[in-house]
């Protein structure tokens, strides 16, 4: 039940927020604060509360819904989601007080982001393959909106550009969602309910367990998540969507929006369809590598400060599914540590993107100079931001990424070394850009443009404080987060019955 | 049942045929035209209709010797009819295209719809069929020409009349021949007939050529490529309550007939469907939903872009209609019943805004949310559930339809279905950016009386509902499809695979 109220809080406030009176935009402003904070409250309870030490679900709630075609509201926790929810419930207020300057139809915008807020959590919760379509399709409509309505200069394409690939993508994966449920009985017993499936999956003998279907199956699950990821090539919306989107749009959907895609990829496509991942991974791994080599140097060409970062990000998610595709426990380890991870840090350098774009109205890397000398604090947030994003270690980058690389390097697809030692080209490459923007922005003889431009405001540090501190955490105590899908984990691998090459080696 | 004790049975019909003829007298009377009392009256004759169909009941045998047949299939479609009729006068009255002093006549001929397309739903008889058919089709192509001072209106009708007779008479046609071939025109019996005659390699051509004869007529009734030509010109020539009005009610009794020539006609018999009408009818549901759709993409006339939706839409209904099992005809009716809301909220929208703008090009919708946020919200939902987006009805309809194709193992036409969704979302947001993101010099706020605000909301909560009340809205249609497969056929088809 506690989750349901944390899935619909946000849908509460939403009416409330609309029913807030004309022109008293900062009641909205509070009202909505207020209203995130408390899914956030409920997401620290669960994540501490959470039995560390079994795979089981916790927290279920079912309820018959559409009992024609076997569909129940049926939520539930493992691992892996209540490491996202919190992640989720912790970018609401803060996406809200980065929000706190937008003053064009304020109620709008706050009833639109609670109701993204709604369609978040609800996927990540949802243990009804059916409930999980409807709630990763809810989430278009407010992005839409939030983009289209108060993005950039290109708004409009941005945002018509990123709901038409995402409902490609998700047209496909219906279709292969209705064969699953087809598949799994006779008319009469069909069922939607994810962990029924699961063991279905896993039931030799099964129609649903038959290799030859799971690899149809899985192009359709998977063509749907690889846009949200975004796997190259399908990634071509998120550069618009991102440089559009106002910052803490950017916000969720870096952090948010694109673990949807690898959450599903884990839920469904790993963990639903063991044949189908098994034959896919090679190819998986191949796109991973792509993914981080191209998001890499399409980053280091990058003048607009925007840009950079959400190619940045296309390089980061290539390293959560070479993790995946390792089909390893390292390997999956890494990849969820570096979903969490890069779901804190990519936020923070959106964040950061804003304050300066706020600030200089552009974001033209070559057009700042010497800023350091006049935000030192900014600078000294934004440093943190980049190395915990170009992997120094002892901040949180580094243990995901070098847990899905030690995963894939004993991965179980081909050239598994190869592909691995590629893929470090990445970081290299990742280094090169950051500590090149670096030294653009801050260093060198100040812009005399820039004399009076103003330090990071406390707003705006209270938005980033909590991020840094994570970041900080997972770096030096990954465990934090680790012990809490680390049975999951397990399962996942033993069921996948891949190489048991790298089992035992860490961690 | 012999026509004299069929009467009773009969009263919703002599009530429709009753209210167009009072429609017809009172626009005599001097005073008739000051007001929109003419209007009253032919809802209130609908809602009398609607009593009467729920208090006679259906009878298990055929009425009139074996014509129509009244079972809860035909009572679902007559009150699909009598909603979207009503809804239409509705619109009618709010409408300022029409001129007031044809008034009498303009709501004699739309309740004269309703008994065409009562038949429709109910006909088990060839002859019956055909008579229906035209019935509607006459009174339509009135309605659309029904703006006489409009050259626009007048070319829609002649399309619509021009392209009407060559299908109703290539129809006729093949209604002829499959007389000739069984020497019945009994739907029922034909189908077991022609089961027998297809085994033999002479005549099976004929009943080839027969059967897509028929084909011809029903698919110019529900728009499908390539008998679709006259729909987009009448759609956007007619006036609006009008174009609302064929693109649900017409088109929802073009689906009743089909669903009843090929279903219990043809789709009941096994050796049939060895002619593969499956491949035939999912060609012609995957062109008429990805033409509709294409053509779609570049219109800047909202009631034109609606006309090739409601084309694609047709599309999407066929996939249920390949099918000829009883999973699809459920999955037709209940997407017709979403269907009907969500395409009627949008011609309503349609409607207010040429009214109070003036103009049906999307460029007229630039900021409607801050001129009239309640309209430009609903428009939203209601685009939005035409493509087919969860949380909204049209999500549930599309995922029956899919479901239903699916289990006959139709994978290349669902996913030709689906990625046509994710097309028809890029027209119809075009609308929506207007309505949301686009700037007009107009920024007067629109005004709507309190009335409108209702009916606007009496679409939209469907809309919304239907999608979380999916379950009880299944169930009703279980309950209307129960008594549909009449047991005679069942006999029929035993007897005739009996023969040697």
């Amino acid at each position: 039940m506690l989750l349901t109220w944390m899935i619909f809080i946000p849908l509460i406030g939403m009416i409330l927020v609309l029913l807030i009176p004309r022109g008293q935009d900062n009641t909205a402003r509070w009202i909505t604060f207020a209203v995130t904070l408390i899914p956030l409250l409920i997401a620290v309870s669960l994540f501490i509360n959470y039995d560390r030490g079994t795979a089981g679900i916790q927290q279920e709630f079912s309820v018959p819904w559409i009992e024609s075609f076997g569909i129940n509201y049926h939520v539930g926790l493992d691992g892996l989601s209540v490491t996202l929810i919190l992640l989720t419930a912790l970018l609401g207020p803060i996406c809200i007080g980065a929000s706190w300057k937008i003053e064009k139809g304020v109620k709008a915008y706050m009833a639109l982001f609670l109701l993204l807020e709604t369609g978040m959590i609800g996927f990540f919760c949802a243990l009804d393959l059916f409930l999980f379509y409807v709630f990763f399709e809810l989430t278009l409509l407010p992005m839409y909106f939030l983009i289209g309505i108060w993005g950039g200069p290109r708004r409009e394409y941005a945002a018509i550009k990123f709901f038409l690939y995402t409902l490609f993508g998700s047209v496909l994966m219906l279709v292969a969602m209705i064969a699953v449920y087809l598949k799994s009985g006779d008319p009469g017993v069909r069922t939607f309910d994810i962990p029924e499936l699961v063991k279905l999956a896993k039931t030799s003998g099964h129609a649903l367990a038959d290799p030859a279907f799971q690899k149809w199956a899985f192009l359709g699950f998977f063509i749907g998540f690889a846009v949200k990821v975004p796997i190259f090539p399908f990634h071509t919306w998120l550069p618009d969507a991102h440089v559009e989107a106002p910052t803490a749009i950017s916000v969720i959907l870096a952090a948010v929006l694109l673990k949807m895609g690898t959450y599903g990829l884990i839920r469904i496509n790993v963990d639903m369809l063991p044949a189908g991942i098994n034959y896919w991974s090679n190819g998986l791994a191949i796109l991973a590598v792509i993914n981080i080599i191209y998001g890499s140097f399409c980053a280091l060409w990058q003048t607009d400060f925007k840009k950079l970062v959400a190619y940045s990000s296309i390089g980061h998610m290539g390293f959560v599914i070479l993790g995946i595709a390792a089909l390893n426990k390292p390997g999956i380890t890494g990849a969820i540590l570096q979903m969490f991870n890069h779901g804190v840090i990519s936020g923070m350098l959106f964040l950061l993107v804003g304050v300066v774009y706020d600030r200089a109205h552009h974001r033209d890397i070559k057009g700042f100079g010497g800023l350091g000398a006049k935000m030192p604090i900014y600078m000294g947030i934004t440093t943190l931001a980049f190395m915990a994003s170009l992997g120094l270690p002892g901040l949180s980058g580094f243990v995901g990424e070098a847990l899905s690389l030690l995963g894939a390097y004993y991965g179980s697809f081909d050239h598994s070394r190869l592909l691995t030692i590629l893929s470090t080209i990445g970081i290299v490459i990742g280094a090169a850009y950051f500590l090149l923007t670096l030294q653009r922005v801050f260093l060198g003889p100040l812009n005399p443009k820039y004399e009076d431009i103003e330090e990071i405001s406390p707003r705006e540090i209270a938005t980033l404080i909590p991020l840094g501190i994570l970041t900080i955490i997972l770096g030096v105590w990954p465990h934090f987060a680790i012990d809490m899908f680390d049975q999951n984990v397990d399962a996942i691998v033993k069921a996948v019955d891949a190489t048991s090459k790298a089992v035992g080696i860490l961690p | 049942m012999n026509s004299v004790d069929s009467l009773q049975y009969f009263i919703p019909e002599l009530i429709v045929v009753g209210t167009a003829l009072v429609t017809i007298i009172y626009d005599l009377l001097p005073d008739s035209k000051d007001n929109n009392s003419i209007a009253y009256i032919a809802l209130g004759g609908i809602a009398l209709t609607l009593i009467a169909i729920f208090a006679t009941g259906a009878p298990t045998e055929s009425l009139f010797d074996g014509m129509i047949r009244i079972d809860g299939f035909s009572i679902y479609f007559k009150v699909i009819a009598l909603v979207a009729t009503a809804v239409t006068i509705v619109f009618s009255i709010q409408s300022r295209e029409l001129d007031p002093n044809t008034k009498g006549e303009y709501y004699s001929i739309l309740i004269a719809v309703n008994l065409g397309m009562f038949m429709m739903a109910s006909s088990t008889n060839l002859l019956m069929a055909y008579l229906s058919l035209e019935t509607v089709s006459i009174s339509s192509y009135i309605l659309a020409g029904f703006l006489t001072h409009n050259q626009r209106s007048s070319e829609a009708s002649f399309k619509y009349i021009i392209y009407g007779a060559v299908a109703s008479g290539t129809m006729l046609f093949g209604l002829s021949l499959m007389f000739g071939l069984t020497g019945t025109a009994s739907i029922s019996e034909i189908g077991a007939k022609l089961a027998g005659l297809i085994e033999d390699p002479d005549s099976r051509l004929a009943v080839m050529v027969a059967v897509v004869f028929v084909l011809t007529g029903l698919g110019y009734k529900i728009a499908a490529v390539p008998f679709h030509m006259w729909s987009p010109d009448v759609y956007e020539g007619a006036p609006i309550p009008v174009t609302a009005f064929l693109s649900v009610a017409s088109k929802a009794a073009g689906f009743a007939l089909f669903i009843r020539i090929f279903y219990l006609g043809f789709g009941q018999i096994a050796n049939l469907s060895t002619t593969n009408w499956t491949l035939l009818l999912s060609i012609i549901s995957a062109l008429t939903m990805t033409f509709g759709n294409l053509a779609a993409l570049p219109q800047e006339n909202v009631k034109r872009l609606l006309a090739y939706s409601s084309i694609a839409h047709s599309g999407y209904l066929l996939m249920g209609a390949v099918l000829l099992n009883d999973t699809g005809i459920k999955a037709i009716l209940f997407y017709l019943t979403i269907y009907l809301f969500m395409n009627l909220g949008a011609f309503f929208v349609v409607i207010l805004v040429a009214n109070q703008v003036g103009s049906e090009m999307i460029s007229g919708y630039r900021n409607l949310v801050s001129r009239a946020p309640l309209l430009a919200i609903s428009m939203a939902i209601f685009l939005f559930s035409l493509v087919g987006l969860p949380p909204l009805a049209g999500f549930a309809g599309k995922w029956i339809l899919f479901t239903a194709a699916l289990q006959k193992h139709l994978y290349w036409l669902v996913v030709v279905a689906a990625l046509n969704s994710a097309v028809s979302l890029y027209y119809y947001v075009r609308i929506v950016k207007a309505m949301f993101f686009e700037t007009a010099e107009d920024q007067t706020p629109l005004t709507f009386s309190f009335g409108n605000r209702l009916l606007l909301l009496a679409f939209v909560i469907p809309t919304v509902l239907l999608f979380i009340l999916w379950e009880p809205s299944y169930e009703v249609i279980n309950a209307v499809i129960k008594d549909f497969t009449p047991a005679d056929v069942g006999k029929l088809a035993a007897t005739v695979s009996q023969q040697p």
